[in-house]
């Protein structure tokens, strides 16, 4: 076992975990955030996309140990108490989902999007926006909500 | 995922002594390829090696004008780096093909180098895999080989290397600064990876115990014309089925140097400096070029499946350095060819 301790969605949280455990399954067995899907569970889907310290990550490819003392957001700690993120809330506005089990790695994918500054277009977005898949589809209002929450950043 | 046996040294020294005690102990920098390959149980190190904590994480400009950049510097640190962009466009442009943003948030500089094949065959263990398990023979031979090898394969191995990076990397004659039990050490990026031969199951040149350490590019005038073409099955987020670095100066309208790489056709990035120094002098143009890409692909050997992947090479070589000699690169956003 060993020790590790992150400030997991503003919270310290400390744990005795074997190293084999994935952050993914940390987040989901040990501390109970489900929000976070395990999808593909190899980095093909993005479905498990968390925030470190304020980048996007495939949280199914990382031991959980390896990133002792890192600042974690899940799709959890993203709203401030009833109001939602300007990127979940643009995600009900534009009809961002069907089934919503790829939702919380897209909120996450596109804040980390956001944060990077680098996207300027809507093919940006989509460019950028690559590594998170949707079986349902809804990649054409999922642009939408993105390409909302960019332009009224400018 | 076998368990194993977990240490984080803080020093390069104890991460060298930490991977010598243990014939089966593995670095791990980024986990993108490693702990994937730990899930399949292709990888089954009884130690791992946590190097992230090593003083690795610097790009920094070198005395004789080039840059020499951290081995656990990020893919995205990398190609998002001024130094980078503006020094070295190719690189960079390389590296946004690669994978996707979140890979490239964790994916090192030194990982990238060491990541294995994604031949089917290397990860399915219920079948041959020569790379995997030696002398238990090649599934993708006569198989399913859509992605894999026109050049430079064997009867053991038809296995590509599927690094984007790699292939600018062997474009711009990068050194690899490696360090282990005997010393540091710096090797040519042409010898670093290796073709499968009857060993596949050695992808490059290190050797048990060593790290690397740095990745150093020289100086060079490659800022201008180059481009990175990259095709593949889908329009982002795959590997390539061909992907192609050209860079090159031009003089009076010749070409005073020329540089060509290729991706996804071969057990390392392929390049052929000889059949280059013929287009030194030459104008840029389409008959230079498809002089050079024909006798490029002259040896090529399809394997079924991918015997498109010849023209296909040849087609792509032309079409990148256009884009190079026009000073036209690919952006890595856009999905039509330029």
């Amino acid at each position: 076992m060993t020790q590790v301790q992150f400030t997991l969605n503003g919270h310290s949280t400390s744990a005795d975990i074997p190293p084999w455990v994935t952050l993914l399954d940390f987040l989901r067995e040990r501390v109970h955030l489900t929000g976070t899907k395990k999808g593909c569970d190899h980095g093909q889907c993005g479905a498990c996309t968390v925030l470190i310290d304020g980048k996007r990550f495939n949280s199914c490819l990382i031991l959980a140990v390896s990133r002792d003392g890192a600042e974690i957001t899940t799709v959890e700690g993203l709203a401030d108490g009833p109001i939602l993120h300007p990127v979940q809330q643009a995600f009900l506005d534009h009809d961002a989902f069907q089934c919503g089990y790829c939702t919380p790695g897209q909120i996450c994918s596109a804040i980390g999007l956001l944060n990077e500054g680098r996207a300027e277009s809507r093919e940006d977005i989509r460019e950028y926006m690559s590594g998170n898949l949707c079986r349902c589809g809804a990649y054409t209002h999922i642009a939408d909500a993105v390409e909302a929450v960019l332009e009224a950043s400018k | 995922m076998r368990p194993f046996d977990y240490v984080r040294p803080a020093t390069i020294g104890e991460a060298i002594a930490a991977l010598n005690a243990v014939p089966d102990a593995r670095a791990l920098a980024g986990g993108t390829n490693l702990v994937d390959l730990m899930k399949y149980e292709v990888a089954r190190p009884s130690r791992v090696v946590d190097i992230n904590r090593l003083p690795l994480h610097d790009i920094e400009e070198t005395a004789e004008g080039g840059v020499k950049i951290g081995a656990l510097v990020s893919n995205a640190d990398l190609a998002w780096h001024p130094l980078i962009e503006t020094r070295y466009p190719l690189l960079s442009s390389a590296l946004l093909a690669g994978a996707s943003p979140q890979l490239r948030n964790a994916a090192t500089t030194g990982g990238n180098l060491l990541q294995r094949t994604r031949c089917h065959y290397f990860y399915d263990t219920a079948t041959a895999c020569n790379k995997r398990e030696p002398g238990s023979g090649c599934g993708a031979i006569g198989g399913v080989n859509r992605n894999l090898a026109i050049l430079g394969a064997s009867d053991a191995c038809i296995a590509t290397h599927p690094s984007d990076m790699c292939v600018a990397l062997r474009a711009l004659d990068a050194r690899v600064h490696v360090e282990g039990p005997d010393g540091a050490r710096i090797i040519a990026f042409a010898d670093f990876h290796r073709l499968p031969e009857e060993t596949p199951q050695f992808d490059n040149t290190m050797r048990h115990g060593e790290l690397i350490t740095h990745i150093e590019l020289p100086a060079t005038r490659l800022d201008t014309h180059y481009s990175y073409l990259k095709l593949r099955d889908r329009l982002s987020y795959a590997f390539a089925l061909v992907s192609v670095a050209a860079a090159l100066t031009l003089e009076d309208d010749r070409i005073t140097d020329v540089r060509v790489a290729l991706g996804g056709v071969a057990h390392k990035p392929w390049r052929n400096e000889a059949l280059e120094a013929e287009m030194v002098g030459q104008m840029p143009d389409a008959a230079v070029f498809s002089r050079f890409a024909t006798a490029l692909l002259h040896d090529a050997k399809g394997q079924g499946q991918n015997d498109f992947k010849i023209d296909l090479a040849r087609r792509t070589v032309i079409r990148t350095l256009t884009q190079a000699a026009a000073a036209t690169p690919q952006p890595q956003t856009r999905k039509s060819i330029l």
